[in-house]
């Protein structure tokens, strides 16, 4: 049972990890705000979910496994709301130019 | 494979280090230092400095950054910034001043004696003394007691150097600007949401800070963060600092600091000293007392010099 979650975590985070690496290449190369905003969700959304649901069987604990749920939503939270302000900003600052 | 990770945060900080002080941009430089404190936060953790990385978490990265970010804004558009350029010579002598003080201080970390002199067995011989679990508040509220004081003392220092900015017209008014925002905006949405939960982990980060990582630095990082984030959004506005409740609250931990350490002199034999037995219900109410003092010093930090009259 226990090799049965350590893959599961061992492929969980990798996956999350892959979709940190594509959200940082994303960052770094679409050519605008708004793209680049839309390749950053994905690294915070998916790529730290997957790194928690890999954790999860590792936490030794409900309690330790729902603080890591939280962390994750608190994410979820926080960069679905800045991702707005910057968006909203960087559409006025484009309809002023 | 752990000692990889730790040279690789250890050249990601050297890196942003170096980046924050070599470019040109403001803003640039702000949001590098704000990374450059989240990695030392890494650093910490790595350490098993738990109590040190939340405190660098919440104000190194978090607190900081509002600071320097806000500053950077402010500066942008004045004539401070307009590339001011230093002769050949300035340039090379601050070159080799700073070279200086990198290789003293390199000198003496390497100077440092393997392993390294340390007070921590008297620290674990005689943490049963103190009643609290977790040796950091330990040393931070009984063994160096005094250190704690003068650095909430500081900080209130800090802010009456803060306030001394005000023009007089001001004096006696409501800190910063009054920010506006639409209140059915996603800000607003957002600061309603967190703060509930933010209160309940800064009271929470207090409350085990006797026995676990955690204490009253911390617990009114998020304190005054929630508040501050209340008042970007324009759910709450700054009270006037001429108000006599708010001036009370902020002496008030320290005064109780101060009356505790007095009382020690006399019935201890010493300032700051506790009378056997009745060390941890004095180091606990010194914590609960300092909580409501720091949150408010830190909130009117973050919230700047007087800018609008106070009566309306």
């Amino acid at each position: 049972m226990s090799t049965v979650l350590d893959i599961m975590t061992f492929f969980a985070v990798l996956t999350g990890a892959f979709f940190f690496l594509a959200g940082t290449v994303g960052l770094l190369r679409f050519p605008d705000t708004l793209s680049r905003l839309h390749a950053l969700t994905k690294a915070d959304n998916l790529g730290l979910g997957l790194v928690v649901f890999g954790l999860l069987p590792q936490a030794g604990g409900v309690s330790a496994g729902l603080k890591l749920v939280c962390i994750w939503l608190l994410v979820l939270l926080a960069s679905a709301t800045v991702s707005q302000l910057i968006a909203r900003a960087a559409r006025q600052h484009h309809a002023r130019a | 494979m752990i000692e990889t990770l730790n040279t690789s945060v250890a050249v990601l900080i050297l890196a942003l280090a170096i980046f924050t002080i070599a470019t040109r941009e403001l803003f640039a430089a702000a949001v590098g230092f704000i990374a450059y404190g989240l990695l030392l936060t890494l650093v910490w953790v790595q350490l098993h400095g738990l109590d040190v990385a939340l405190i660098e978490g919440a104000v190194g990265g978090g607190l900081t950054g509002v600071l320097v970010i806000a500053s950077a804004a402010r500066l942008r558009d004045t004539p401070a910034t307009a590339a001011v350029r230093l002769g050949a010579s300035a340039r090379a002598a601050a070159a080799i001043v700073a070279g200086v003080v990198a290789a003293a201080l390199a000198a003496c970390v390497l100077a440092l004696p393997d392993p390294a002199s340390t007070l921590a067995p008297q620290v674990a011989a005689n943490i049963a003394a103190t009643g609290v679990g977790n040796p950091i508040t330990a040393v931070l509220l009984a063994f160096r007691a005094i250190d704690t004081l003068l650095e909430v003392i500081v900080l209130i220092f800090a802010l009456i150097g803060v306030w001394s900015l005000a023009p007089d017209g001001v004096w006696g008014g409501r800190p910063g600007p009054r920010y506006e925002a639409d209140p059915n905006g996603i800000l607003a949405y957002f600061a309603r949401i967190l703060p509930p939960i933010g209160i309940i982990v800064g009271i929470y980060i207090f409350w085990v800070g006797a026995d676990h990582p955690g204490g009253k630095f911390q617990g009114a990082t998020f304190l005054a963060a929630m508040w501050l984030l209340a008042a970007r959004a324009g759910l709450t506005d700054a009270p006037p600092i001429s108000r006599v409740w708010l001036r009370i609250v902020l002496v008030a931990g320290p005064m109780v600091f101060v009356a505790i350490g007095l009382a020690g002199a006399v019935t201890a034999g010493a300032f700051l000293a506790y009378p056997a037995g009745y060390a941890k219900p004095l180091i606990l109410a010194i914590e609960w007392a300092l909580m409501p003092s720091l949150a408010l010093t830190l909130a009117l930090l973050m919230a700047g010099a007087p800018q609008r009259p106070g009566m309306p």
